[in-house]
């Protein structure tokens, strides 16, 4: 029990906040096993005996989806775990994903007033502690949703990520019944084939969608909506009453420099399917192979670039360079993912921008780069980045993967017609996800660009629940 | 699961192979792909539809055996089930209002390049096939061009053991030169296909070819498809695999090809000595 005063009410804890225990950077950089190890009861118990419980609880408003992160916090302190999850659930499904990869830094903890004073309540970490007692238990011990009255309504969800699979949980709970479509032969969007095993371990992926199918989710791979069967089918056909649309934004942009298509130069979406998805790293005892390169260069500063850098170096680079073309501090990467990098061995190279890419025999031998300097803010606020005259040099390289950002898909809105579009591809929609075509909802990526899981989560909850507003309304 | 319901040895490494895929059938137009998987753990590789049948659900491809994937393939019988097949996949092949065509069919590519004439005719084309092989045994589909309306069939072998001895640029540049032929289409290996819009290009005679870029989804998502095409990288899965034979940068497509040779190798030597011991 957390210690009380005189008058009976409990008194925080002082303690620094409770360090994440992780495995030895030497160690982890050899093998894909995950890389931070997760509280333990204890730790959790004395990470949430920080938390204030403020009378006005700023670190909700920092959440995209409002998860009532104080009275989880409290479950925690009572030792009610069950309860804890149930909180966190429903606001949101997946907590052991979210309590992994959402940057904590930036919203809920970037809100707690302790952070004002530099170390705020570790919430991520707590959420993946819930998060991880809830995939502990059985199947049937696990807390899950009351799935509504049959509705009598059937909807389809396009793509099997954050979106589609926030969107399924919600609508089933609603009594509606509910079929994914995904056009892999794995279901989980990023979470499958982009997001490494290191980071978040494919049998929790496999456990939430295992959740799903418990509430009566239908799930259908390899199925391509454009192709396999158009949006007219499903609605027309198939008898679909509605459709969410969350086909994120895959399409790989490259850096349109000389030397791109030599072999040895990969996007980081091909890398990272090859090693994820089909799981490359077990090569010749899995059928895909990919390269493993000794000397490789990464181009970027996402979470992208970030995993690719990891991933090269876990498949035996002795070298694995990073090459952004700002600053550090303008990496969109999450820093714990900087700092993990650079505990296991990433070579930054800040300021640095890719000219050529150049090789021999038609394999890359090396990238001529050359530094920049910050200038003024461009209209994204921050500083762009300008060449500096006669800096150009080459980094020795046998491997360039390339994860400077993705594009909308155009596989599906080309099939679709009637649905409007952006001039860049991607779908347009009102605040609650409705689309240009009666009956057509959207969210995550292909909405927004590339965003995060946890926005993609909330888009498909919300279009979830205009869906259902829409099918009660048309009657 | 895709159940598997028709198997047939066309030569010593070529199959047909037919599926229950009836969601498939209903969309495929000739020139598109599709992608299998044949087991769990397997590697998706990309086949194109060489039949299908809507009322009966089914879709058949042709695949030559090269690696450990088709191998494993070429054991799988019909009651066996393939665990992913999707699709279809890819642009379908232009076939209306080409007038006269020469369709050429190298090596396995005769495979696609069956459907490819068959609906050239349905658009009410007049079409002369070209099939060229290394040697005789391997010449395949022979009979079923046989039976088809053809202007005509022109079989090419390199050592003469059937048909006229050469290459199939020889008979392209004789209806080229003669004015005989308003488009070309070489579907087969990329030094063939270059060499044949080569040709083509001499005579002024348009020259579609179907490229077999080396695939990981096949629907735009990884970028291992790309392909040069007059100067522009394309997406092969989403952009192709039809393109323009003039526009294609063949000696970058061969060498993208060759990005796994050595490992194809590994994983084909250690599945054979797998093989072995079950033996
Ligand atoms: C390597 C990597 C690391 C990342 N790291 C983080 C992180 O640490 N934290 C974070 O918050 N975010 C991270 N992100 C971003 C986050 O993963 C995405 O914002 C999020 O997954 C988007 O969800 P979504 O459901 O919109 O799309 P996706 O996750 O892209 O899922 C879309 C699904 O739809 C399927 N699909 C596409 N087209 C069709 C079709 N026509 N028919 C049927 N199915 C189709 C796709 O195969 C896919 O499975 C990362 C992204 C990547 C690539
Ligand atoms: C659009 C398209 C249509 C095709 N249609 C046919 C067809 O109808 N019949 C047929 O026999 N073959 C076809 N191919 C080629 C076929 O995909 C390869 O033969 C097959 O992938 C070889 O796999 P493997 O594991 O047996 O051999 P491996 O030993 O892995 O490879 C042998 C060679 O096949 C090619 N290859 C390997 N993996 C891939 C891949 N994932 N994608 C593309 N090429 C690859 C490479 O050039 C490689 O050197 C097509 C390819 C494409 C891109
Ligand atoms: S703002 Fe911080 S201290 Fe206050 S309730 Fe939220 S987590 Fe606890
Ligand atoms: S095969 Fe992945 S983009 Fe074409």
């Amino acid at each position: 029990m957390p210690p009380v005063d005189a008058s009976g009410r409990r008194r925080p804890s002082r303690a620094p906040r409770t360090p994440m225990p992780e495995r030895d950077p030497i160690e982890r950089a050899r093998d894909f096993e995950e890389v931070a190890l997760g509280y333990s009861e204890e730790q959790a118990l004395a990470e949430a005996d920080r938390c204030l419980q403020c009378a006005n609880p700023t670190c909700i408003a920092g959440c995209p989806v409002n998860i009532d992160i104080k009275s989880f916090i409290a479950r925690i302190l009572e030792r009610d775990y069950a309860g804890g999850v149930a909180v966190i659930k429903e606001r949101n499904a997946l907590p052991a994903v979210c309590g992994r990869v959402c940057p904590q830094e930036e919203q809920c903890e970037a809100a707690c007033v302790l952070a004002r004073k530099g170390e705020p309540v570790a919430i991520g970490r707590l959420e993946r502690f819930l998060g991880d007692f809830d995939l502990a238990c059985d199947l049937e011990h696990r807390c899950q949703p009351e799935v509504g009255p049959d509705s009598g309504y059937k909807v389809a969800v396009i793509g099997s990520g954050p979106a589609g699979l926030a969107c399924a949980g919600e609508l089933r709970r609603f009594g509606h019944a509910v079929t994914v479509f995904e056009s892999l032969h794995a279901p989980g969007g990023v979470l499958t084939y982009g997001i490494p095993e290191f980071r978040l371990p494919k049998t929790i992926v496999a456990a939430e969608i295992e959740a799903l199918a418990m509430m009566g989710v239908e799930l259908v791979t390899d199925a391509v909506i454009g192709a396999t069967y158009t949006l007219d089918e499903l609605m027309g056909e198939q008898g679909f009453d509605a459709v969410f649309i969350g086909v994120g934004a895959g399409l790989p942009v490259f850096l349109g420099v000389p030397g791109e298509n030599l072999n040895g130069v990969y996007s980081a979406n091909e890398f990272l399917t090859r090693v994820n998805l089909m799981r490359a790293y077990e090569f010749p005892k899995a059928d895909t192979p990919v390269r493993r390169g000794r000397k490789v260069a990464v181009v970027g500063g996402g979470n992208v670039a970030m995993d690719a850098a990891r991933t090269a170096k876990r498949l035996g680079a002795e070298q694995v360079f990073l090459v952004y073309r700002r600053s550090e501090e303008e990496m969109p990467a999450r820093r714990e993912e900087v700092h993990h990098a650079r505990e296991e061995g990433i070579e930054f190279k800040m300021l640095c921008s890719p000219q050529e890419i150049v090789g021999k025999d038609g394999w890359v031998t090396g990238m001529v780069v050359t530094d920049m300097q910050l200038g003024e803010p461009d209209a994204s606020g921050r500083r762009s980045p300008v060449c500096v005259v006669g800096s150009e040099h080459t980094i020795e390289c046998d491997t360039v993967i390339v994860a400077v950002g993705t594009r909308a898909n155009p596989l599906l809105t080309k099939a679709t017609p009637g649905l409007e579009v952006s001039s860049r591809g991607y779908v347009l929609t009102d605040d609650e996800g409705a689309t240009s075509l009666p009956g057509v909802f959207a969210g995550g990526d292909i909405v927004t660009g590339s965003a995060t899981v946890i926005l993609a989560m909330g888009a498909g909850k919300r279009a979830a629940r205009a869906i259902d507003r829409y099918l009660r309304e048309r009657g | 699961m895709f159940p598997i319901v028709h198997k047939r040895q066309l030569s010593e490494s070529v199959f047909e192979m037919g599926v229950e895929a009836p969601q498939i059938a209903r969309k495929v137009r000739a020139g598109q792909f599709l992608m299998l998987r044949v087991a769990e753990g397997g590697e998706r590789i990309p086949l194109t539809f060489s039949d299908w049948s809507v009322e009966e659900g089914w879709i058949r491809f042709i695949f030559m055996r090269v690696g450990k994937t088709t191998h494993l393939l070429s054991h799988m019988e019909p009651g066996e089930a393939l665990a992913d097949v999707v699709g279809p996949l890819g642009t379908p092949t232009h076939v209306e209002g080409l007038g006269r065509v020469a369709v050429v069919g190298g090596g396995v590519g005769t495979a696609v390049a069956y459907p490819v004439a068959r609906a050239m005719l349905e658009a009410g084309n007049e079409v002369t096939v070209i099939v060229g092989a290394r040697t005789k045994d391997l010449l395949i589909l022979i009979d079923e061009f046989e039976e088809m309306p053809l202007k005509d069939l022109i079989v090419v072998t390199d050592d003469g053991s059937a048909g006229e001895k050469g290459l199939v640029t020889a008979p392209l540049a004789r209806l080229c030169q003669a004015g005989a032929i308003d488009h070309a289409m070489a579907i087969g290996p990329a030094i063939m296909m270059k060499f044949c819009a080569q040709t083509a290009k001499e005579h002024g005679v348009p020259c579609m070819v179907s490229l077999n870029p080396i695939m990981v989804d096949g629907t735009g998502m990884c970028g291992a498809c790309r392909v040069t095409v007059g100067g522009e990288t394309k997406f092969g899965c989403v952009d192709g695999p039809d393109f323009d034979g003039h526009l294609v940068d063949f000696e970058e497509l061969m060498s993208r090809q060759r990005v796994y040779s050595d490992m194809e190798r590994e994983a084909d030597a250690e599945y054979s000595k797998e093989c072995r011991c079950h033996l």
